[in-house]
């Protein structure tokens, strides 16, 4: 079980966090960066904890970024937006936070709550609220069993900050999130939820950062043996390389304001047999001749062939050679309830869940 | 009439050229100071053609010579960068990924103030005067000339580079100031790395390009030359003292447009066969493919939109290891004229086993004669095989495609490649690199977000077409003859403002002097 993160772990964790990332959560390069310069900084690891190890009656909070990753890569953030929310809702709260929970373990949002736990001096919860990354804040296992969306707080790089102390529903938190976000610059720190011990034990995607942590670990040992990895972190997950091949095709659009897209691979041994892949900001659904493969929230990434290094919806470029790997999403994302949050229809897709057998963890 | 030259790290090629036609090459080895070697070739095309330096109306050089100096930590100036986007981005300071010995050479000397704009170009704090002016004093009182300016997206609005580039100067006349918004497009670290290494590369740039230039003067051609660019384009030898970082991938440029050039095919592949390596790239409309990932340039991140090219490690200097059957990665490189069998050498090379077969003949044949005719034949087939496959990665449909092979080591192409509906070699193949610096063309690039909630999506199209254009005609292109190349449209993924990223490149032919 991992007891903390040193500097020897940044670069698995980051490569996992962004092979968990499906395509979307944003960039792991500039949180990676920031977390090396903290753990230096401080001479010292950032503490993880079992969930299990939570008081039922003590109070956490998931944090995050929130925004556009082209506008983040640009206007850096000054450092210190997640410490000053925390805070200013602990002030509101009159209640110290006991532990820092990642709300999204896919991409650089991995990274960031484990800088902002060594601002605030406090550990880690090994887990997350979505196993992988969503676009929107209600697509979170936390909320989707329970966790009440208010109190949250955004903050930007001024220092200013938003505390909602009441909101009618995760959807309309989501709302006012992102409208205040453009308002901030288009990318802001996120607090939400806010939870108790107990709360936290029932809702938790257990082990996540373990995991991400031994993806990582085995892309690099396949590194430093010359081997392809995605056949490894498939079988490390519970799932399988769905495809090998070239990318021929991507297509994008915008429909009301996110971004839609199609790519098409081709196997290198067979130009007619291909794989097609709807993204929006994540990979959501596989297709070969018409016939689902694999549909969100399963987990569908796209890599680099040769060194298993996951690839951003952003980066997807005619030519790129790459592993799609699919696996299957964590049980907590499998209950009628969350397929209704995170299941295809709620991106669009008049499409049934067809789940990959067994689960992420 | 044009030369075109293109200096590599081994060899300088040379080429003359007469509207399309080629009246005299040559190729020459580099030499420790570029501009010998430059000379060297150049007097060799020029006797070789017969005719009078005046006849000449332009230079263009195609030169690695900045991208070796960062990659081997040579000649770089201590420079300083100033960064306006306070109270954001303190969390990664200026030069925070670069690697250590490079930071501690260049000198680490950075420095953060207010300014900055939103990527919907709101000011992110004001801009502040007097906190820069203090900022240029501990510059000036460091003894430092050499800076970079950047604030952010400043892709979107310059403003606050320029104000800050003009105090500076107030204070050290004599400064050497890159501003990031001329070089890069969007992402902050990235740009102000290519920021930073243009002002520590540029008292090479000018030593070099001056030695050019005595270079010229010493053969009596007057006429003005110019230095490749990374998109295949040519900026003047003024403003290659200015930015030399815009040279980084000019090599591969080069060699692809050439090869378009000689060939007549604006798509195809091009199998570059050197000494050492074979590069493999994409033709697109007569232009090289882009990667699509961050390029490292010296373990530096920058974003410059690079050739996307694959390596074999296979050229006319692969060593053959005979059992089990093995052409290269190991190579005699440059010493192949000394190290071979059929220059005299004892070291068996793909260059042998070629002049063996008996389709060339070049050197001592007679060295080579007592090869096993088995061996000739069970390398030459590895070769085609490992150029098929390299090829087939490199394809994106199962659609046979024209393969244009060019470069010193294109005698190694023998056979036939799988998936090539011909092989192309066309004449003047080994100088194609400098046949590509010498038809180069003049471009221009917008890189911007625009917010599709004021503008309509052709408004917003048009404005960074009609910028592009305008930035090919400020670096020497006829507006008439200014084309479109390039237009990419990428709406921000999480954000619901329609806001959307265009990228458009416009290139011209150069204005006749």
């Amino acid at each position: 079980m991992m007891q903390s993160v040193t500097l020897d772990d940044t670069q698995a964790i980051a490569i996992g966090a962004g092979i968990l990332g499906t395509g979307g959560g944003g960039s792991t390069y500039l949180n990676r960066l920031r977390l090396e310069n903290e753990l230096r900084r401080q001479g010292r690891a950032v503490p993880i904890l079992q969930a299990d190890d939570v008081p039922d009656d003590a109070l956490v909070c998931a944090v995050g970024g929130m925004g556009a990753p082209t506008v983040s890569n640009e206007k850096l953030q000054a450092g210190d937006e997640i410490h000053t929310a925390v805070r200013a809702l602990e002030n509101h709260l009159r209640q110290k936070i006991h532990a820092i929970v990642i709300g999204e373990i896919g991409g650089g949002n991995a990274l960031g709550p484990m800088v902002a736990a060594l601002q605030l001096g406090l550990p880690v919860v090994d887990g997350d609220g979505m196993g992988r990354a969503f676009p929107e804040l209600q697509m979170d296992t936390f909320m989707i069993y329970g966790a009440a969306p208010a109190p949250f707080a955004l903050a930007d790089s001024h220092g200013n900050v938003s505390i909602f102390t009441r909101i009618g529903s995760a959807e309309q938190a989501e709302e006012f999130a992102r409208s205040l976000t453009i308002e901030m610059g288009g990318s802001a720190a996120l607090v939400m939820p806010v939870m108790t011990g107990a709360q936290l034990k029932a809702t938790i995607i257990r082990d996540t950062v373990s995991l991400a942590k031994r993806i990582g670990d085995a892309v690099l040992k396949c590194r430093a043996g010359s081997i392809e990895p995605a056949e490894t972190v498939a079988a490390l997950c519970q799932g399988k390389v769905l495809f090998t091949g070239k990318i021929i095709d991507v297509e994008r659009r915008t429909v009301g304001g996110f971004a839609r897209g199609r790519l098409i691979i081709s196997a290198f041994d067979d130009y007619q047999r291909q794989l097609e892949i709807d993204f929006q900001n994540e990979n959501l659904i596989a297709r070969s001749n018409g016939n689902v493969l694999c549909t969100v929230p399963d987990l569908l990434t796209l890599v680099t062939l040769e060194d298993g290094e996951p690839i951003g919806t952003e980066s997807l470029r005619y030519g790129l050679r790459v592993a799609v790997l699919a696996m299957p999403a964590p049980k907590e994302l499998k209950s009628p309830a969350a397929l209704a949050v995170v299941g295809p229809r709620a991106f669009g897709y008049d499409v049934d869940f067809a789940p990959m057998p067994g689960d992420l963890l | 009439m044009r030369i075109g030259v293109d200096v590599g790290g081994t060899n300088t090629d040379a080429v003359l050229m007469d509207g399309a036609n080629v009246i005299s090459s040559t190729k020459t080895p580099t030499t420790a100071n570029v501009s010998e070697g430059i000379a060297k070739a150049l007097s060799t095309v020029i006797a070789d053609s017969g005719i009078e330096a005046a006849a000449i109306d332009g230079v263009m050089i195609g030169t690695t010579h900045f991208t070796n100096a960062v990659v081997e930590r040579k000649h770089l100036t201590p420079t300083a960068c100033i960064r306006l986007g306070l109270p954001a981005t303190v969390c990664l300071p200026p030069m925070v990924d670069w690697p250590d010995d490079l930071r501690d050479m260049v000198g680490g000397n950075s420095h953060l103030a207010h300014g900055g704009h939103e990527f919907d170009g709101r000011e992110i704090s004001a801009y502040q005067p007097d906190e820069v002016r203090e900022i240029a004093r501990k510059i000036r009182d460091a003894g430092l000339s050499a800076i970079a300016i950047s604030s952010v997206f400043s892709p979107v609005n310059s403003t606050f580079e320029e104000q800050s580039a003009e105090i500076v100067r107030e204070l050290i006349p004599d400064a050497n100031i890159t501003l990031s918004s001329e070089i890069g497009r969007i992402g902050l670290l990235e740009r102000e790395n290519a920021a930073i290494m243009n002002s520590c590369l540029r008292q090479l740039a000018a030593r070099t390009v001056d030695g050019f230039k005595a270079a010229l003067d010493e053969l009596q051609i007057t006429a003005p030359f110019y230095i490749s660019q990374n998109d295949g384009t040519l900026m003047n030898a003024d403003f290659a003292k200015e930015y030399p970082v815009l040279t980084f991938a000019s090599g591969p440029t080069n060699s692809m447009r050439g090869a378009a050039f000689l060939s007549g095919l604006r798509d195809a592949i091009v199998v570059d066969v050197g000494g050492t390596t074979t590069d493999i790239g994409v033709l697109q409309h007569g232009f090289p493919r882009v990667a699509a990932l961050a390029v490292d340039i010296g373990g530096v991140r920058t974003n410059f939109r690079m050739p996307d090219t694959y390596s074999i490690g296979l050229g006319g200097g692969s060593l053959i290891e005979s059992d089990p059957l093995k052409v290269g990665p190991r190579s005699v490189g440059y010493e192949l004229t000394e190290k071979a069998l059929v220059f005299g050498g004892d070291i068996l090379t793909a260059t042998d086993v070629i002049v063996a077969g008996g389709s060339e003949d070049i050197g001592d044949a007679g060295a080579v004669s007592h090869l096993d005719a088995s061996l000739v034949a069970a390398v030459q087939a590895r070769i085609m095989e490992m150029i098929t496959i390299a090829v087939d990665r490199m394809k994106t449909s199962a659609t046979p495609v024209p393969v244009i092979v060019v470069g010193g080591g294109s005698i190694l192409v023998t056979g036939a490649i799988e998936g090539a509906s011909e092989i192309i070699k066309p004449d003047h193949f080994p100088v194609a690199n400098a046949i590509g610096a010498a038809i180069a063309q003049v471009g221009g690039e917008c890189d911007r977000i625009f917010s599709l909630a004021e503008l309509s999506r052709d408004e917003a199209l048009d404005q960074a077409k009609s910028e592009a254009s305008n930035r090919a005609v400020n670096a020497g292109a006829n507006a008439d003859s200014i084309e479109i190349v390039d237009v990419e449209e990428v709406p921000l993924a999480y954000l619901p403002g329609n806001a959307t990223r265009i990228m458009v490149k416009a290139i011209g032919d150069l204005v006749e002097a």
